[in-house]
């Protein structure tokens, strides 16, 4: 098969697979699922880095240089943000009303 | 490393299986996040997943050939680092939608600049060029850019850089509309005339006009709707950098990009299904101050608005046995989740059942309330989506609306001449008594008026919603 004709396979699955992913997260944790989807398309670092090599003459080197930076950004500060939210609702969920929030929340699964 | 081992790492077999590796597990992480328990483990597994598709890169076989493109990646690394470390440890949760606002922008960003040096490339050596690299990066160059100066604007209203209303010119829409034809027009001008050597200007044309439709798409619209914008800005940044996959033939970009695409899509349509109104019509633009004229004059209320005094509060509250918190973007602006957590306390020493009611689009992007409640500590069980919270209203004997005002807003059910009717809502004026804190009179983002606050049921509380909560506490307090 032609790589075009599986690359496009992987696109239209993989697009199924995040829609059921993300179909089942509830409202309250849409903030750090945004945040948490965010850091996952820093991956465009990836392309930052293969076509270094590549790269000629000073503008493409900036050009490229300024985008694994933002790649890089991108991904870091996503995901330290997300891991700091949901730290946050992790905390609180073995606080004061300890037996029926353990109950509630398999209940939601 | 021995000569063979270091040949295993760097062959493309063992790179593709290592990208499998990377994306089943970021798959794997996304699935916890649908629960509060699992959901840090979850995002940790999948920034382990990226950290492994980022390594698998860098051993690729020729990535680091030449010194000057190590230092270069390490310098790239390294400016990421240092910016974006301090900032997403510094930032408060009340700014969380610029911040994810900003982040997707610079996403973006790298798609757009990334599109541009590949289509240096592929000018310069056209025959090893196939035009299937050239579509995906022509998509990725325009969509990236139209992401990262939209995400820009988004940022800027958002931290009220610029005004939180629509900002247009007249006859806008058809601009916009123009402008769309326009980036088509020299996009297919691209693909039809590739080939000599002036199409480096067609590239910046269109990194130029993309930049422009996405200026001009985020700024006519109005604050109220930014949670739609930064879920649909979200989601096509997603999709660039899937594109962006494809014309590298890289399956992990493509995975990723598509997961992103994916929940940026549904979170869009949630949204705007929460606010009903349709994705097309939010991009137009405009809502918020064009409708608000005709609905605030049309409809003359008789009624007067009673103000109360915390105190007042404080003894309603004590003889309440359940009530309701219904917090929107004021309590945010004020700083109140911790003193609204106090109260909280307080009331459930006094054996009265306490519920948050939180509507999708409370705050200035999707479950930004939860977020601010969760880091002042209210237990996940409190917080009670739209859906589950309304039957419980008419059992309710006391809701406390602190800082939401459209959100509430009975004409949504009622009236049909109101723009915002047929809008989903906390139906808090079905609960026994209802007291709004406000700041004064104004009206909501959309600048609609609000007949809840005229109810004979309905109380006012003026003043910073910070102040007044702790006050209604130490009331309580001296009870």
């Amino acid at each position: 098969m032609d790589s075009l004709v599986i690359d496009l396979a992987v696109l239209v699955l993989a697009g199924f697979v995040g829609y059921t992913v993300i179909s089942k997260v509830p409202n309250t944790l849409h903030t750090p699922l945004m945040s948490g989807t965010n850091a996952i398309h820093g991956i465009v670092v990836l392309g930052g880095l293969l076509l270094m090599s590549e790269s000629h003459g000073l503008l493409e080197q900036i050009l490229l240089v300024i985008a694994v930076a933002f790649g890089t950004i991108n991904v870091i500060g996503g995901f330290l943000v997300t891991d700091r939210m949901l730290d946050m609702f992790k905390g609180k969920d073995r606080g004061s009303k300890r037996g029926s929030t353990g109950a509630s929340a398999e209940g939601e699964k | 490393m021995s000569i063979a081992g270091s040949i295993f790492l760097q062959s493309v077999n063992f790179i593709d299986a290592a990208y499998i590796v990377a994306f089943a597990l970021m798959i794997y992480g996304m699935m916890g996040l649908t629960g509060p328990r699992t959901a840090v483990r979850g995002n940790r597994i999948a920034a382990l997943g990226m950290a492994i598709a980022v390594a698998a890169t860098l051993a690729r076989h020729g990535v680091f050939d030449t010194t000057t493109s190590i230092w270069l990646i390490i310098l790239g690394l390294a400016i990421g680092t240092v910016i974006g470390v301090p900032a997403a440890r510094r930032v408060k949760m009340t700014a969380m939608p610029q911040m994810v606002a900003i982040f997707n922008g610079v996403g973006g960003g790298a798609v757009a600049l990334i599109s541009w040096v590949e289509f240096r490339h592929g000018f310069s050596d056209t025959a090893s060029w196939p035009l299937r690299v050239e579509i995906f990066e022509l998509f990725g160059a325009i969509i990236g850019s139209i992401s990262f100066w939209g995400s820009v604007v988004a940022f800027g209203k958002l931290q009220e850089i610029f005004p939180g209303r629509p900002i247009k010119l007249p006859g806008l829409s058809q601009t916009v509309l123009n402008f769309l034809l326009a980036v088509i027009a020299i996009a297919a001008a691209i693909i039809i005339g590739f080939g000599t050597h002036s199409q480096m200007l067609f590239v910046l044309g269109i990194l130029l006009a993309a930049a422009v439709l996405g200026l001009m798409i985020v700024f006519p619209i109005g604050g109220a709707d930014m949670p739609v914008v930064i879920s649909l800005l979200n989601a096509c940044t997603g999709l660039s950098a899937a594109a962006t996959g494809v014309a590298l033939s890289n399956p992990v970009m493509i995975v990723a990009g598509m997961i992103v695409g994916a929940s940026g899509t549904i979170l869009t349509n949630l949204m705007a299904k929460a606010m009903n109104r349709s994705v097309p019509s939010i991009i137009a633009g405009g809502f918020g101050g064009t409708v608000a004229a005709p609905a605030g004059g049309g409809a003359e209320h008789s009624g007067t608005v009673r103000s109360t005094s915390a105190q007042d509060v404080a003894i309603q509250l004590n003889y309440a046995s359940q009530v309701v918190i219904a917090p929107g973007y004021g309590m945010a602006v004020a700083q109140a989740q911790h003193a609204v957590r106090e109260l909280e306390i307080e009331l459930e020493k006094r054996g009265v059942t306490v519920q948050f009611a939180i509507h999708p689009v409370a705050g200035r992007m999707p479950g930004h309330m939860n977020v601010l409640l969760a880091e002042a500590d209210v237990p996940y069980d409190a917080l009670k989506e739209m859906d589950e919270i309304n039957p419980e209203f008419p059992r309710t004997d006391v809701t406390l609306v602190i800082g939401a005002n459209d959100v509430t807003n009975p004409a949504a059910n009622e009236d049909p001449s109101s723009p915002i009717y047929g809008m989903p809502i906390l139906e808090v004026d079905k609960s026994a008594a209802v007291v709004v804190l406000k700041r004064s009179m104004a009206s909501g983002f959309a600048g609609i008026d609000n007949p809840l606050f005229y109810d004979p049921k309905t109380t006012m509380l003026f003043g910073d919603a910070k102040a007044s909560v702790t006050e209604v506490v130490s009331e309580l307090q001296d009870l």
